[in-house]
Parts: C-alpha cells; sequence; structure tokens
C-alpha cells in the first residue's frame, strides 16, 4: 500500500534520512521505532509532503507522493497524528473533528462518523463544546486520533502517541490502536516507546541516525538482543560487566 | 452639533470597515500586517482618479477602489504569504511605507498636495453631499461589509482559517491548502479597505498622502486589538471607540495624548484579550516554533 524506496531528506544542508526504504500493506500495523534523533518523524513529514524529499520515491496506492501538495496526499486518504497531539487548542472539541473530515464532500456522512466518534469516546461527547486546550494530554490524544480518523484514512499514522502521557493513558491510547487494528485499520506507528509499539505492531523497522538498521516481524524485533539492549532496557548487567 | 455627530458617525463607520477587514486577517487567519492603510489609500486614490478623470459614477468609482486594492492586496499576499508571523510583519509594513511614498511621489496623486475636489456621489437621484445621506450610503457599506464576514467565518471555510490560526501545519494536514485561503483572505481584505477609501474619498472631497501612512495603519490595529481579536462585534467596538475617544478628550487639551495612550494601555493590561476577544494578540513570531 505504501512504499517507500531509498528515501532521502532533510532540513537545510542537514541530511536527516540517508535513504530508506520500507513498505506497509494493507491491513497491517507497521511501527518504526528509535531514539531521539533518529529521523522519525522527519520520515512521517516527508511521506505527508511537509518536507519536500530529496531522493528516492514514496509510492501510496500507485501514486507518487514526493510531487504532491500535502493537502492533495490527505485526499488519497494519508491521516497523520502529529507529533504532541496539536489539536486546535482554541477550538471546540466537535469542530477539531469537523476539520479532520475538512476535505471529504459527504456531508451526511461526516455527520454520522461524527456522531459514531462521539459514541465511540464519550470523553468527546461530554466535551463537545469545550476548548480542545482545556483537555488532558491524554484527552488531546484521543481527539487527535478521532479527529484523524475523521479522514476515514486508508492508512492512519501516528506520531509517538505515547509521549508524554501519564502510563495510564499510555496504556489507554494502545488499546484504542488494539481496537483499529482489530478493525482493519493500516497504520503506520512511529514510537519511542518499543514496548508498546512491538505489543501491537505486525511488524517493526528499527531506524538509526537516518538509517534502517533492522527490520522483521514484531515478535523477532522484540527477542533480538540488540533491540532488547537498545530499546526494551533489557540485559544492561550484561553488556556493561 | 447634530451635523458633528452625524460627521463622527459617518467616520466611525469607515473605520469600522477598515478594522472588521483588518481582524479578517489578524483575528481570523493569524496573519500579522502592518500596512493596512496601504489599501485604504490605494482605494481612495483609486476611486478619486477614476471619478476626476473619466467621470464614473460614484458606485463603478467605488467599485474600482474594491479591485484595484483587492489585486494589490493578491500581488503582495501570492509571494509573501508563504512567509511566517515575523518576515510578514516586515513585508506588510513595508509596504506601507512604500505605498506612502508613491502617493507622495507620483503625478497622477498630486503628490504632497493630494487631489482636492473629488466629486461628491450623486446617483439614483440621491444627493448624497448632504451628510445625512452620506451616512446611509456609509451604512449599507458597513451592513454589506458585517453581513459578509460573518456569513465568512461562521462557515465551513471561517473553520478552516481558525485552524490556521490555530497551528497552520497540523491544518494542512487536515487537507487545507493553507496558502490558498491566506492569499484569498488578504485579498478579501484588501479589497474591503478599497472600499473604505472609496468612501472616505468622496466624504472628505480631498486627500492627500497623510491619511494613509503607518500611523493609520497602527490605529486600525489597535482598534482590532482593543476590541479583540476574532470578534466582529470587537472591531465594531473597537472602531467607535478609538474614534470618539480623542474627540472627548478634547476638553483635556494638552493632556489629550497622554490620556489616550495611558487608557489604551491601562485596558489592555486589565484585558489583554481585547474587549470582546477571546485570544491574545498573536506575538508567537517572538519566541522560537515549539
Amino acid at each position: 500500500m505504501l512504499t517507500l524506496k531509498s528515501l532521502q531528506a532533510g532540513y537545510g544542508r542537514v541530511p536527516v534520512l540517508k535513504g530508506i526504504s520500507l513498505h506497509v500493506r494493507a491491513g497491517e500495523v507497521v511501527t518504526l521505532i528509535g531514539g531521539n534523533g533518529a529521523g522519525k518523524t522527519t520520515t512521517l513529514r516527508t511521506i505527508s509532503g511537509l518536507l519536500a524529499a530529496r531522493k528516492g520515491s514514496i509510492e501510496f496506492d500507485g501514486h507518487d507522493l514526493t510531487r504532491l501538495a500535502t493537502e492533495r496526499i490527505v485526499t488519497l486518504g494519508l491521516a497523520l497524528v502529529p507529533e504532541g497531539r496539536r489539536v486546535f487548542t482554541s477550538l471546540s472539541v466537535t469542530t477539531n473533528l469537523e476539520l479532520g473530515a475538512f476535505h471529504r464532500r459527504d456531508k451526511g456522512e461526516v455527520r454520522r462518523d461524527l456522531e459514531e466518534m462521539r459514541e465511540r469516546f464519550p470523553l468527546l461527547k461530554e466535551r463537545a463544546h469545550q476548548a480542545a486546550g482545556t483537555l488532558s494530554g491524554g484527552e488531546q490524544q484521543i481527539l487527535a486520533i478521532g479527529r484523524a480518523l475523521m479522514a476515514r484514512p486508508r492508512l492512519l499514522m501516528l506520531d509517538e502517541p505515547s509521549m508524554g502521557l501519564a502510563p495510564l493513558m499510555v496504556s489507554q491510547v494502545y488499546e484504542i490502536l488494539g481496537e483499529l487494528k482489530a478493525a482493519g485499520t493500516t497504520i503506520l506507528l512511529v514510537e519511542q516507546n518499543a514496548r508498546a509499539a512491538l505489543k501491537v505492531a505486525d511488524r517493526g523497522y528499527v531506524l538509526e541516525t537516518g538509517r534502517i538498521v533492522l527490520a522483521g516481524t514484531a515478535a523477532e524485533l522484540r527477542d533480538d538482543p540488540e533491540v532488547q539492549r537498545a530499546y526494551l532496557g533489557k540485559g544492561y548487567k550484561e553488556v556493561w560487566e | 452639533m447634530v451635523a458633528y455627530l452625524l460627521h463622527l458617525t459617518i467616520i466611525a463607520g469607515i473605520y469600522i470597515i477598515l478594522s472588521v477587514s483588518l481582524n479578517l486577517i489578524i483575528g481570523y487567519a493569524g496573519q500579522v500586517s502592518l500596512g493596512h492603510a496601504a489599501f485604504y489609500g490605494i482605494g481612495a486614490y483609486t476611486s478619486a482618479l477614476v471619478a476626476l478623470n473619466w467621470h464614473f459614477p460614484y458606485p463603478a468609482a467605488a467599485l474600482s477602489a474594491m479591485l484595484v486594492a483587492g489585486v494589490c492586496g493578491l500581488a503582495l499576499g501570492l509571494p509573501t504569504l508563504r512567509l511566517k508571523e515575523d518576515y510578514l510583519a516586515i513585508v506588510t509594513l513595508g509596504f506601507g511605507v512604500i505605498m506612502d511614498l508613491v502617493f507622495l511621489n507620483l503625478d497622477i496623486t498630486g503628490g504632497p498636495d493630494g487631489l482636492p475636489g473629488i466629486p461628491t456621489p450623486h446617483f439614483f437621484g440621491i444627493n448624497f453631499q448632504i451628510p445625512r445621506h452620506y451616512l446611509v450610503l456609509v451604512a449599507v457599506a458597513v451592513g454589506f461589509t458585517l453581513i459578509l464576514t460573518q456569513r465568512l467565518v461562521d462557515s465551513y471555510h471561517g473553520r478552516a482559517l481558525r485552524a490556521i490560526r490555530d497551528h497552520e501545519i497540523t491544518a494542512q494536514v487536515m487537507g487545507i491548502n493553507t496558502p490558498a485561503y491566506k492569499v484569498f483572505i488578504f485579498t478579501l481584505a484588501a479589497g474591503l479597505a478599497g472600499l473604505a477609501g472609496s468612501l472616505y474619498a468622496h466624504y472628505i472631497t480631498f486627500i492627500n498622502p497623510e491619511s494613509f501612512g503607518l500611523h493609520t495603519s497602527i490605529l486600525i490595529l489597535a482598534m482590532v486589538v482593543l476590541g479583540g481579536m476574532g470578534s466582529i462585534g470587537g472591531s465594531v467596538l473597537g472602531a467607535v471607540l478609538l474614534t470618539l475617544l480623542p474627540e472627548l478628550l478634547r476638553e483635556a487639551r494638552g493632556y489629550q495624548d497622554l490620556i489616550y495612550g495611558g487608557l489604551l494601555v491601562a485596558l489592555l493590561i486589565l484585558r489583554p484579550e481585547g474587549i470582546l476577544g477571546r485570544g491574545k494578540l498573536s506575538l508567537k513570531f517572538l519566541k522560537k516554533e515549539g
């Protein structure tokens, strides 16, 4: 469904992605894990068209995304839950959800989806008229996910949904991701929290300083000694002694 | 006394159009513009020139003013609205200064002497030289502006504008064509400022560059900020207050400016979001992107 081939991108003269290749098949949950500065967010920004690709290709359902503007990419069915949630803080919860469906022209269906989203996340109904900025971090994350789902995406991309959330909220957010997976949603999940991400994902890639250093099924990555040491916090003693 | 009140109401009406249109740019789309008076001036000169040289009837002159100011807004907006707030502030400020110099130095605008003898509107058998009649004309223009802007901000497109104000990149990720929206709103606001310029020129019947300089841009900005950004009612209130305040302070003679400035500062300390506003003046361009 989504295929990146030796993609290169960066800011100014600084290269961040030094040629990464990965793919996401329909119905799959794929995670991209890595530390700070590995290029995870840059990858999502480049796919979304917020950042120009220098070299390589991004193909989504036969469309070449490297030449398309962000607003066109969105209409193809890619939705992004940005890093740090980024809800529209001064707008109401309902308006935030409506904006998620901005590019859709099927007004009746949008209204139905809005109702459905409120049924699914009662919080979004209770706080319908509150400014989104008054919600807690975890609530904002749920709103950001709901907003992205309002686009009826064919591929949902999430940028560190666990960032800055209390552990209880992290498990709640991941519960939602598990439900989305069960419903057949295709997801590309970028995370630093490898433990949580590998639990929900089918496959994963490990990104380090702009290169993919490891790829495999989630189970393979969980069992990989290098991943365990670097991202899962296991085996410190053995390595250090 | 009645004549004086009529005069103030007409001037306030013209400023309402200016502040409401600037509020579209600042309060709704979240962009900075420090050169709104330039479009006001472009409208005033256009309207005056077509009426003086080609004897356009007033409605045609007003329409030309809106069109020319709108096109100038488009021409300025297209290359510059991809800029971030601080750069945009400087570019619009520069545009205001440049237009001021253009009005001052062109032969066709009469240079520093300005353009005297601009005809008072006379159409549909109504002579608008009578201030009462002119007030009706201004009221129609104000009504048109208010209905247009209110309908716009309440619409689907208004939501897109507020999303851009809150966070531009996220708005883009929602599929909103942010550059197109910004250019559109800039053009519309410039066109409305042109209308205000036309109303001013044919009311006073004499214009010179002094009325369209930086201080006028700042005055309009003060009206928007005082009334409250992102509130149309606020812009109306701000325009009325800042038109009347200097008149009320006439008694205080030498202390006029001191009291005027002091009141503004006090109001903004007590209510930084403006009298009817919800959001504070966007100074985020002074901070680093978080």
